[in-house]
């Protein structure tokens, strides 16, 4: 389709039409369930799937060259931090995957500037972006120029 | 019309689109500007919107000077041989000083970077390449973004930028309209940095159906990095520049990976290696310079992707198609399976789907390759995109290169990042989110300056964009009452057959993948018309709602990007990247009068292009007596 939605799964809570990138999944009138109303807009990018709490969407391939009789599903769990594969083959083989999403509590280690102290009005001056030049090399080396690197910009045919 | 105006005022910093671009702007911003009111307007949700909303499993721009890999200069040099010259280097320079700062940021909040099980560096897929578990890649970045900046608006079409009316040629905000509720969104800013997408689904796609939405790059790209930049005059750079990608058939899974870390290679369908025996002829056509077998061989310089696309359709054009990549050798190695696995699951998961649909498990079957449609960007490997200033400490010598801020285009107060900034190709998700850093920094400076001081904008100008905004839901109500039912009006016409009209002539006249990639003088100029004559018709392109009005706005951005596209290719007289794409009538590479920059800019009253040739100057050793050939 590439995405659908069970009929009774979906409770039409509508995650998944707050999520999708492409604008292609919408609550349908009648049924007060969602849909994806553009299949041929559609990536198969999975960010609706991982954000149905029901489990209620799956993927079925491009019609135009994908065989019927497969499902690759997935969970993923931020509290836990990792995602969960599932691919069925048309064959009925299976092959399952675990990974990690990150390595940190959700969203607790991102800096708010608001907190941290101004930079200097030579930092402002400088080239240098938020915590540099420490966060580049993370030792007390400085920015690359084209002078510290010895290097200069040429007009001509350069290879 | 029943839809609301809602004005955003007082703007400073308005980032408009915020992928990894948009996303490292909205952070970097309030960095330096405390006190400054900083906008996000996103077309989808920040989470899960941009070229990396469904993951990545790289970070393909990572210098590693702290590991001692590489130094910037290295990779400008990579990225030059790379587009067979063609680099805005100051730029590409500046971005890779500092894109390593960016990566160890998102080592700290979360980002699952994998590691060298002794060395303890990061784990390499290639030079440039490491490897991470990515599928919360956005989410974690969008985050930054979102704590920093006051107000994220998600949903927001933006449509236009606004001008000053009180100063010619400086930016004053955007417009837009929400695609839920429909409601028309002012913002009215002192500066506008733009890191909205490049343009997939320009050139008709190979798939024709469903599958239209597997795109390379992701569907919802629509162009608008470059259509916004264009209708507010700002000089456009190698446009020209489009991408062929050699992936996996239909499901355009990446091969970077397995080529890099698991060490598959490609054979054509006869299990023979095709690509050295293109070679000679291809060196007789570009070059030696670009193309050198036995020095590539000895130095590990790297054969320019274009040039080894141009011996993959050669192969196949001579009759010994498919080409297959060979992965049943790496596949029996239990770990590689894996990371060959979790490496779609991670960023393009239709790939996987497709491989269970036809029960391809490459551990025992070589699955096929082909090339894909043409793409038009600037944060990938070609260097589509905005013209822009380079950092003073770089560029300031160079008047052609440096107009006092940083990635600030030519248009005063407005800035770029990924696909919107122009001749900085190889930047990837990382080099992205450092321009857009960049721009933030210049952008703040700009202001502090006392650049953005009275700034007007009339009531006429907002009016003006509303009334074109809505114009397509008008257009279908009357035209619509003309017919019993159904698509076809002989009054209006609709997104989708629309689209389908411009991925037809820029395939056929602007080279295509039917096409073979080849085009002329004679075939741009055709679609030069063409082009002109879809413009009028889309003056009564009719959207039924809300959905199908952002539907019809794409359209019109990608639109106008390919109209740049046809232009530039045209005023480029010779095939500078085969294997992309092939001018016939000039079939070679032509240092002595193309090796140079292109830039255009569209008249804002005429729509007439100008056409220009820009200096390259290249990144050189001080001491080394290299000389110009």
């Amino acid at each position: 389709m590439p995405t659908f939605v069970y009929m009774t799964r979906c409770d039409g809570c509508g995650h998944c039409v707050d999520i999708c990138p492409s604008d292609i999944m919408h609550i349908d009138k009648r049924y007060r369930r969602a849909m994806n109303i553009e299949p041929n807009m559609c990536w198969e990018c999975y960010s609706c799937v991982k954000a149905c709490p029901h489990q209620a969407i799956d993927v079925r391939g491009y019609a135009d060259f994908a065989p019927l009789g497969h499902s690759v599903r997935v969970i993923r769990d931020e509290e836990k931090g990792t995602i969960a594969w599932k691919i069925k083959f048309r064959n009925g083989n299976e092959k399952n995957f675990l990974s990690p999403i990150t390595t940190q509590p959700w969203g607790s280690k991102i800096p708010n500037f608001r907190n941290i102290a101004q930079p200097s009005e030579e930092m402002r001056n400088s080239q240098l972006l938020a915590f540099e030049p420490k966060s580049i090399r993370l030792d007390d080396g400085g920015l690359s120029t084209l002078e510290s690197n010895g290097l200069e910009l040429k007009e001509g045919v350069y290879y | 019309m029943g839809y609301k105006t809602i004005i955003e005022d007082n703007i400073d910093i308005l980032v408009v689109g915020a992928g990894l671009g948009g996303s490292g702007a909205g952070y970097e911003a309030r960095y330096w500007g405390r006190d400054k009111k900083i906008v996000i307007a996103e077309k989808a949700n920040i989470d899960r919107s941009g070229a990396v909303a469904q993951g990545l499993y790289a970070i393909n721009c990572y210098m590693g000077t702290r590991w001692g890999e590489n130094n910037p200069e290295d990779h400008v040099r990579y990225a030059r041989i790379d587009l067979m010259g063609m680099v805005r280097e100051d730029l590409a320079f500046d971005m890779a000083r500092h894109v390593d700062s960016a990566v160890h940021n998102f080592e700290e909040w979360g980002l699952p970077l994998m590691k060298h099980p002794e060395k303890g560096s990061y784990m390499r897929e290639g030079r440039w390449q490491i490897m991470i578990h990515g599928e919360s890649y956005k989410p974690i970045v969008a985050e930054a973004a979102k704590v920093n900046a006051d107000k994220t608006f998600n949903r927001i079409m933006v449509t236009h930028l606004l001008m000053d009316d009180a100063k010619a040629n400086r930016v004053a905000g955007a417009v837009g309209f929400n695609v839920r509720t429909g409601n028309y969104h002012v913002f009215k800013s002192k500066t506008v940095i733009v890191g909205a997408g490049g343009a997939s689904n320009i050139f008709k796609p190979r798939s024709v159906g469903e599958g239209a939405g597997r795109v390379w790059y992701a569907p919802w790209s629509s162009g608008s990095a470059y259509a916004l930049l264009i209708e507010a005059g700002a000089k456009m750079t190698q446009m020209e520049n489009r991408i062929v990608l050699a992936r996996f058939k239909d499901g355009y899974g990446p091969v970077g990976a397995y080529f890099l870390h698991l060490k598959t290679y490609t054979q054509n369908a006869y299990g023979e290696e095709y690509e050295s025996k293109w070679f000679p002829e291809l060196e007789k056509m570009v070059g030696k310079g670009y193309l050198d077998v036995e020095a590539s061989h000895k130095t590990h310089r790297p054969i320019p992707t274009c040039l080894r696309n141009h011996a993959f359709i050669s192969e196949v054009n001579a009759g010994r198609g498919p080409i297959h990549m060979v992965t049943v050798e790496a596949f029996q190695d239990p770990h590689l399976e894996e990371v060959g696995w979790e490496n779609f699951l991670g960023m393009t998961v239709g790939q996987a789907v497709l491989w269970a649909a036809t029960d391809i498990d490459p551990k025992y079957t070589n699955p096929e390759l082909t090339t894909s449609e043409p793409y038009v960007m600037g944060s990938h490997a070609t260097g589509c995109g905005a013209w822009c200033s380079g950092p003073e400490d770089i560029s300031g010598n160079i008047p052609e290169y440096f107009w006092g801020y940083n990635r600030m285009m030519t248009v005063e107060g407005l800035f770029g990042a990924g696909d919107a900034v122009g001749g900085t190709p190889h930047a990837f998700s990382s080099g992205s989110f450092t321009e857009g850093r960049l721009s933030a920094k210049a952008a703040c400076q700009y202001i502090d300056d006392g650049k953005a001081e009275g700034i007007t904008v009339s009531e006429e100008q907002i009016a003006k964009r509303k009334e074109e905004i809505y114009k397509p839901l008008e257009t279908y109500t009357v035209g619509r009452n003309e017919i019993v039912g159904g698509t076809v009006s002989p009054n209006y016409i609709l997104p989708m057959p629309g689209l389908q009209r411009l991925q037809k002539l820029m395939d056929e006249y602007a080279g295509g993948a039917t096409a073979n990639y080849m085009t002329n003088d004679k075939l741009l100029n055709i679609g030069l018309k063409k082009i002109k004559i879809l413009e009028e018709d889309l003056e009564k392109v009719a959207a039924e709602d809300i959905h199908q009005l952002l539907r019809a706005w794409e359209l019109k951005h990608r639109h106008r990007t390919s109209e740049c596209v046809i232009h530039h290719t045209l005023f480029r007289e010779e095939t500078r990247w085969p294997g992309y794409y092939y001018r016939g009538d000039v079939m070679k590479v032509d240092d002595e009068n193309w090796h140079v920059l292109t830039t255009s800019h569209r008249d804002l009253n005429t729509g007439e292009y100008t056409m220009e040739k820009q200096p390259l100057y290249h990144l050189v050793d001080k001491d080394e007596e290299q000389k110009p050939d």
